[in-house]
C-alpha cells in the first residue's frame, strides 16, 4: 500500500477513481489527503480558490476513512476522496462568509450544511472552503475582500462566478469534486472557463438547508467535478427530499449513477436556437456544433420568449437578493463589496408590480418550456458567450456589440435556472484554448437524460476535464 | 416606468423610491445605483410589455 502520492498520480484520477483506489488499499486515505493539502499549499495561492483550509479536520477523516477499511468496514462510495465547498455551505466549527466582510462577526457554524453532510457521510474528506462573489451576486469571482479567483489556465482571466473557487480548484488539480451553488448561471459558468463538469440539479432536487441563499426562487446546490460519474455520484448521494427546506422537493431520490452507461438511444436531441445562438463569440457556437455533430444532431428547435426569461431573471434575482441584505444595505453600505453593492442597492427600489409580473411570467414560461419537451428530451446550447475575460475587463466585444462583460457571462444560463431545469455543463476538447462549456438540458427531475448523453460525450473523447499543467 | 426614463427621471426615481423604502443612498454610491437601477428598469421593461392572460398565477407556492 502507498503511503504518498505525487501530484501526477493525484490527479490522474477523478474522485470514484482515488475511492476506488483507497477502497482497494492500493493507496491510503491519508496519503491522498496529504496530496491534496500539498497541492492546496503549493498552487492554491497562485489560483486563490480557498477562503479556509481545514488540515487537521481532514487528516483526522482520512485516518477515519483507514481504519475502517482496515477493520473490513465499508467507508462508502467516496471513501477518501478530498473536496470543498463554496464558502456559503455552513461547515461545523467555521463561520460562513459568503464572500462577504460582513459575515466574519458571525459565530462558527454549528452544523455542516445538509449537502456536505451527505458527501462526509459517504467517506469525502472535506479540505476547506472556497473562494466566491460576495453574496453569490456575480458570475466573475473578483471580489475585492478576499481577491479574485484566479483562472488556472491562466493566471490573467476570471475563473467564473459566483462559485469561482469551486471551479479554479478542480482547474487547477487541487482537489477532484466542490460543491457550489446555481442561482443564474453560478456554477455553469466556472465550470465552462475553468475546464470542467459542472451539474446544476432541477430546483428542489438537492436540499439548501445550510445554506446563504441569494434568490430563494432560484437558488441550487450543484458540483463541479472532473468526470460525468464523479458528478452523479454527488447527485445521487446528495438528492431526495428534505422538510427542512420549503422548496425540496418530496419526490424520492431517483439514482443516476447506474444509468450512466444507457447510452442515448431513444433519446431526442437538438439544438436551441434564437437566444441561445446569438449574442456569443464564435467559439461558443462552435463548441455546440462539435458536440452536436458527435452526436448525430442536426435538429433545431427555439425556447420561446428566452431574452425575456433572463430579463425576468434579473429582476427577482435583484429583489430577492436586495431583500435579504436589506437591513445591512441601511446601515452599513460601505462593507460590502464594490462589484456588489450598487447592484444591490438598487434591487431594493424595482417596484412590485415588475416583481410579481416576472414571477407570473416564469409560471407562463415554464408552460411553453413543458411543451417543447414533450417533442424533445434534451436540448445543447452554449454555456458562456465567449472564454474567460481578463480580470479587471469591464466590457467585451460580443456578435459585434460592445457590452458589459459581468452580466453578460450568464447570458445562455439564466433562462434555464430560470424555470429550474436540470443542465450540465460539459467541458470541450479545444487543444491549445481556453475552455468552453456547453449546456445540456433536460426537463425537470430528468438528471439522468444529461447526464447519460454527458457520459457518452465523455466516452467519444469530445469532452473532457482539463487540469492546468 | 415601462418607457426609457430620461436620466433626469431615473435620479428622481432612485431618490424617491430609495427615501420610501428607508434606504439612504451615499453621494458616493448614487452614481452607481443610478446606473444599475437603469439596468434593472429596462429588464424591467421587457417583462411588462409581455401580455399575460389573467389565469396565469405566480410562480411560487405557498403551503400552509
Amino acid at each position: 500500500m502507498s503511503v504518498t502520492m505525487s501530484r501526477a498520480e493525484y490527479v490522474a484520477s477523478d474522485a470514484l477513481g482515488l475511492a476506488a483506489s483507497i477502497r482497494a488499499g492500493r493507496v491510503r486515505a491519508r496519503a491522498v489527503t496529504e496530496a491534496a493539502l500539498a497541492q492546496i499549499a503549493a498552487r492554491g495561492p497562485a489560483v486563490n480558490a480557498f477562503t479556509s483550509v481545514l488540515p487537521e479536520q481532514a487528516r483526522t477523516d482520512a485516518e477515519r476513512v483507514d481504519a475502517a477499511l482496515a477493520a473490513g468496514r465499508d467507508a462508502g462510495p467516496l471513501a477518501g476522496v478530498p473536496f470543498a465547498v463554496k464558502d456559503l455551505f455552513d461547515v461545523a466549527g467555521i463561520t460562513t462568509l459568503a464572500g462577504s466582510r460582513i459575515n466574519r462577526e458571525r459565530p462558527p457554524a454549528v452544523r455542516d450544511a445538509v449537502a456536505v453532510a451527505a458527501l462526509r457521510r459517504a467517506g469525502a474528506v472535506l479540505m476547506g472552503a472556497l473562494n466566491m462573489d460576495e453574496y453569490a451576486y456575480g458570475f466573475t469571482t473578483e471580489n475585492s475582500h478576499y481577491g479574485p479567483v484566479r483562472n488556472p489556465h491562466d493566471s490573467t482571466r476570471v475563473a467564473g462566478g459566483s462559485s469561482g473557487g469551486s471551479g479554479a480548484a478542480v482547474g487547477a488539480g487541487l482537489v477532484p469534486l466542490t460543491l457550489g451553488s446555481d442561482t443564474n448561471g453560478s456554477v455553469r459558468v466556472p465550470a465552462s472557463l475553468c475546464g470542467a463538469f459542472g451539474l446544476k440539479p432541477t430546483y428542489g432536487r438537492v436540499s439548501r438547508t445550510g445554506s446563504t441563499l441569494f434568490a430563494g426562487s432560484f437558488d441550487h446546490v450543484g458540483t463541479i467535478g472532473r468526470s460525468v460519474r464523479d458528478v452523479a455520484a454527488a447527485l445521487d448521494l446528495m438528492q431526495g427530499p428534505d422538510p427542512e427546506d420549503p422548496v425540496c422537493s418530496a419526490r424520492p431520490a431517483a439514482p443516476c449513477l447506474p444509468l450512466l452507461g444507457e447510452g442515448v438511444g431513444g433519446l431526442r436531441i437538438a439544438v436551441l436556437d434564437g437566444h441561445f445562438a446569438r449574442g456569443g463569440e464564435p467559439a461558443a457556437f462552435a463548441a455546440v456544433e462539435q458536440v452536436a455533430a458527435v452526436l448525430g444532431v442536426s435538429r433545431r428547435v427555439t425556447m420561446p420568449e428566452a431574452h425575456r426569461a433572463r430579463a425576468a431573471a434579473m429582476v427577482i434575482t435583484a429583489s430577492e437578493g436586495a431583500n435579504v441584505h436589506l437591513a445591512d444595505l441601511k446601515r452599513r453600505p460601505q462593507d460590502f463589496d464594490p462589484l456588489t453593492r450598487d447592484r444591490f442597492l438598487a434591487g431594493a427600489l424595482v417596484p412590485a408590480a415588475v416583481y410579481v409580473q416576472a414571477q407570473r411570467f416564469r409560471a407562463w414560461y415554464r408552460a411553453r418550456v413543458a411543451e417543447l419537451f414533450a417533442e424533445v428530451d434534451v436540448l445543447l446550447a452554449p454555456t458562456t458567450p465567449c472564454p474567460a475575460p481578463r480580470i479587471g475587463q469591464d466590457r467585451i466585444v460580443l456578435d459585434g456589440v460592445e457590452v458589459l462583460t459581468r452580466p453578460n457571462l450568464g447570458v445562455y444560463t439564466q433562462p434555464l435556472s430560470f424555470i429550474g431545469l436540470p443542465v450540465l455543463s460539459v467541458p470541450v476538447t479545444r487543444p491549445g484554448a481556453l475552455p468552453l462549456g456547453v449546456q445540456l438540458v433536460a426537463a425537470p427531475f430528468r438528471e439522468a437524460h444529461v447526464l447519460r448523453v454527458g457520459a457518452l460525450l465523455e466516452a467519444k473523447g469530445v469532452v473532457a476535464a482539463a487540469v492546468s499543467a | 416606468m415601462a418607457e426609457s426614463p430620461t436620466p433626469e427621471e431615473l435620479a428622481a426615481y432612485v431618490d424617491e423610491t430609495a427615501k420610501r423604502v428607508g434606504l439612504p443612498i451615499a453621494p458616493e454610491h448614487r452614481p452607481g445605483v443610478i446606473q444599475f437601477t437603469g439596468i434593472l428598469l429596462a429588464h424591467a421593461a421587457l417583462v411588462l410589455e409581455f401580455p399575460l392572460p389573467d389565469e396565469v398565477e405566480s410562480a411560487p407556492v405557498f403551503r400552509p
